[in-house]
């Protein structure tokens, strides 16, 4: 049987032994005088059952589907004839592809060496029992959990403390994928890092002032001797997010202050989905509107009082992307000063302050923490931002502080340099690994410097 | 429409044949349901001669609902009164009404007049942030700011610019706590934020920080609750001594706590100010059968 159907069947029979148990513990409280003398309720009882039906089935089934591939290829490989034995990793995969190829049928036998034949052969084989095999494995092993647990439904056994300890495991689990899905991001951005960095100076990469990755391919190649400093591209990332929170800090503030502490109830109910709508605009639209509205809008305007600027601009780029980060801001903010108990706010107002008195000087400082975490999630989203800024501010990196010129910033960049054929030893693919990185450092070290602003200035309030 | 209006008014009526003993007890049960209020009838001293609050005729809707029916009422200058009543009789919204602090909730509307010093609390020119700092208040809940010490004492000053120059506002500051009885405790910590004090110092914090604004009322609304016996006491101590320079208005569900500090004391029910009188006179001789019932622990 296959994997995808093993895998409801094991979960079907987890509900029946769900089901099975929960009757026998009722059975078994009839003639004691009830459930209230069980030990734990007929539902942990029942769980547990389904918890051992389940857990162990799947474990197994989740190995077997993980080294099936592998054992069997070994064995395959194994089973050549010395004179057909692959030399190295490649000639062995080269095989493999081969064999399989036969196995399935695409490759006619006909072309290939008796060897080659015999171990599709033997291939076939081995998959169809695996198969067989582990489908009555793992059923007998969901069967054997759950009768198990069976046995176990008793008076003086206590069901509720050994699920919970096993809900409590699974929580856990649940919290380290979490985790270990971010260090796994880490290490492999950091192991081609590190190649990068064996072909490029690490201070070349940190103060190069330009960056223009085409390699030669060829010897005569001209103009393409790859430059990779990140000076412009992290200038082009600051001035856009810069002028997006310059625009998306204030705003989203004001809207905030104004939605909990001004707007009656019925403008509240009406404004805030309307504006947390924003947040779900795909950032593609949000493209379209910048480079076919702002951009155009701008220059014109630029040219209008005698200045010059390019058809796609930081200022464009970074306007439109404020407007996208406004709800992150306004919304978590209007959350957290509603969240300010009205004690506070009666407190204040008791002792003749006025509304903008209380908001600036108690309400806000206690809301603080919130209110920076609010920025911080919006920043975060500005510099990560890739599609605007592709559609909008261009992809030449010039390194300039003028907002009506076209920059590029680090996440573009990684955008073009992976997107088609690549060579991965090559340091213009390597660098995008490389920029990664060097992001991911940057605005952890944002994170960081923030979270001490905001224990420093603080007021808590409970 | 309130219950009582709906119920015929017994009270009024004498009995009319003599009671069996089963029917007299079932009389004391029905009684807290059946002892009606005439609307608008305060027995007892309710006026006086020297008002500071000149309060007549108020009603409070929430919405539809009338949560304060008809109350007419003088409080004197200097005097502490308390208010006193089962939960949801309506003083604390009265007491609110004092300092307008009602304003922010959209659904109450006040009807009325109600005077301080002759002049209308809720007249449409009338300067709330002005009112406000003429009638300090003290909530239930200690409040204090997550701020040091010394601002939150400060906050009111600096706000009213009370204080001209650094060495002004100390000043304040160090009189206000010392009125308060907190001073010598806090002298050393006045850098300490306030949430890391006991509750029975916040609550004097805050007295304290009504005070520095100068008011010329503090409105407390039930200050000892969220207090242990000591704290209290304290606070207590506090009332009577700023009873000389304040008119103070109290609402507390301690009987004892009215009996120890206020000179008068007004029963609520249900919306109605049922007897204002002497504090003594409420306790040892109430006038209404409601006051009676309660201040004996009929219901409450």
């Amino acid at each position: 049987m296959q994997t995808a159907n093993l895998l409801p069947l094991v979960l079907v029979l987890a509900v029946v032994a769900y089901f099975l148990a929960h009757s026998r513990s009722r059975a078994v409280a009839e003639p004691i005088g009830g459930i209230r003398n069980l030990k734990s309720l007929p539902f942990y009882y029942a769980a547990r059952a389904s918890l051992w039906c389940a857990i162990p089935a799947l474990l197994v089934l989740a190995a077997w589907a993980g080294f099936e591939a592998k054992v069997i290829q070994m064995i395959v490989i194994g089973s050549l004839p010395p004179e057909l034995a692959p030399d190295s990793a490649g000639r062995a995969s080269l095989l493999l592809s081969q064999i399989s190829n036969i196995a399935s049928g695409r490759l006619s036998p006909e072309f290939a060496p008796e060897g080659v034949v015999a171990a599709a052969e033997l291939l076939e084989t081995l998959r169809a029992q695996s198969k067989t095999f582990m489908t009555i494995l793992v059923l007998l092993i969901a069967v054997l959990g759950a009768s198990f647990a069976w046995t176990r439904v008793a008076p003086h056994i206590n069901a509720r403390e050994k699920v919970e300890k096993t809900l409590l495991r699974i929580f856990f689990v649940c919290a380290a994928i979490a985790i270990l899905t971010t260090l796994g991001i880490v290490f492999s951005v950091i192991m081609e890092t590190f190649r990068f960095f064996q072909q490029i100076p690490f201070w070349d990469f940190i103060t190069g002032t330009s960056w223009s990755p085409q390699m030669a391919l060829r010897a005569d190649q001209v103009g393409a001797e790859g430059a990779f400093g990140v000076i412009p591209l992290f200038t082009g990332t600051l001035l856009i997010s810069v002028i997006a929170l310059l625009v998306a800090v204030p705003t989203g503030l004001l809207s905030a202050i104004y939605l909990s502490e001004y707007a009656s109830k019925r403008v509240r109910s009406v404004a805030k989905p309307l504006l947390e709508m924003l947040a779900g605009v795909p950032t593609v639209v949000y493209g379209f509107f910048a480079a076919l509205t702002v951009a155009p809008f701008i220059r014109e305007f630029a040219e209008m009082i005698g200045l010059t600027a390019s058809s796609q601009s930081a200022l464009a780029a970074g306007l439109v992307m404020g407007i996208m980060i406004i709800p992150f801001i306004s919304s978590l903010s209007d959350d957290v000063i509603n969240a300010v108990p009205q004690t506070m706010r009666d407190g204040s107002l008791a002792l003749g302050a006025t509304q903008s008195e209380t908001m600036k000087k108690v309400i806000f400082p206690a809301a603080l923490p919130g209110i920076m975490g609010g920025i911080l999630l919006a920043a975060s989203r500005a510099i990560g931002e890739t599609m605007i800024v592709v559609m909008a501010a261009g992809l030449a990196a010039n390194l300039t502080v003028n907002p009506l010129d076209t920059v590029t910033t680090v996440t573009v960049q990684i955008v073009t340099l992976l997107v088609g054929d690549q060579e991965f030893d090559s340091p213009k693919t390597l660098s995008a690994f490389a920029l990664g990185m060097l992001l991911f450092v940057v605005t952890l070290l944002l994170n960081v410097i923030a979270l001490k602003v905001v224990r420093k200035y603080r007021e808590q309030y409970d | 429409m309130s219950i009582n209006e709906k119920i015929p008014n017994v009270a009024t009526k004498p009995d009319e044949a003599p009671m069996t003993k089963q029917a007299a007890a079932l009389a004391v049960e029905a009684k807290r349901e059946d002892i009606a209020v005439e609307e608008g009838k305060t027995v007892g001293l309710p006026y006086s001669d020297n008002p500071k609050f000149k309060l007549r005729n108020v009603e409070v809707f929430y919405g539809e609902e009338r949560a304060i029916k008809n109350i007419s009422l003088d409080i004197a200058r200097n005097e502490v009164i308390s208010f006193i009543g089962p939960s949801g009789c309506g003083k604390s919204t009265f007491l609110r009404c004092l300092n307008r602090m009602n304003d922010s909730i959209d659904i109450c509307q006040v009807k009325g007049q109600l005077l301080l010093d002759d002049v209308d609390i809720y007249h449409s020119k009338r300067d709330v942030v002005e009112l406000r700092a003429r009638i300090g208040m003290v909530f239930q809940k200690p409040n204090p700011f997550p701020k040091s010490i010394y601002d939150n004492v400060a906050y009111g000053p600096r706000i009213h610019g009370l204080a001209n120059r650094k060495s002004d506002l100390d000043e304040i500051v160090e009189n206000s706590l010392r009125k308060a009885g907190l001073w010598n405790e806090v002298k050393d910590r006045l850098d300490a934020t306030a949430t890391g004090m006991s509750g029975g110092q916040q609550q004097r914090l805050c007295i304290a920080r009504a005070i520095a604004v100068s008011p010329e009322v503090i409105l407390m609304d039930e200050p000892c609750s969220a207090l242990d016996p000591i704290a209290t006491a304290k606070v207590e101590e506090l009332i009577a001594e700023m009873s000389e320079s304040y008119t103070i208005v109290i609402v507390t569900h301690s009987m004892q706590q009215a009996a120890r500090v206020s000179h008068r004391t007004a029963y609520f029910h249900l919306g109605h100010l049922v007897e204002v009188n002497e504090t003594d006179k409420v306790f040892t001789s109430p006038e209404h059968e409601l006051t009676e019932s309660y201040i004996t622990g009929r219901f409450g």
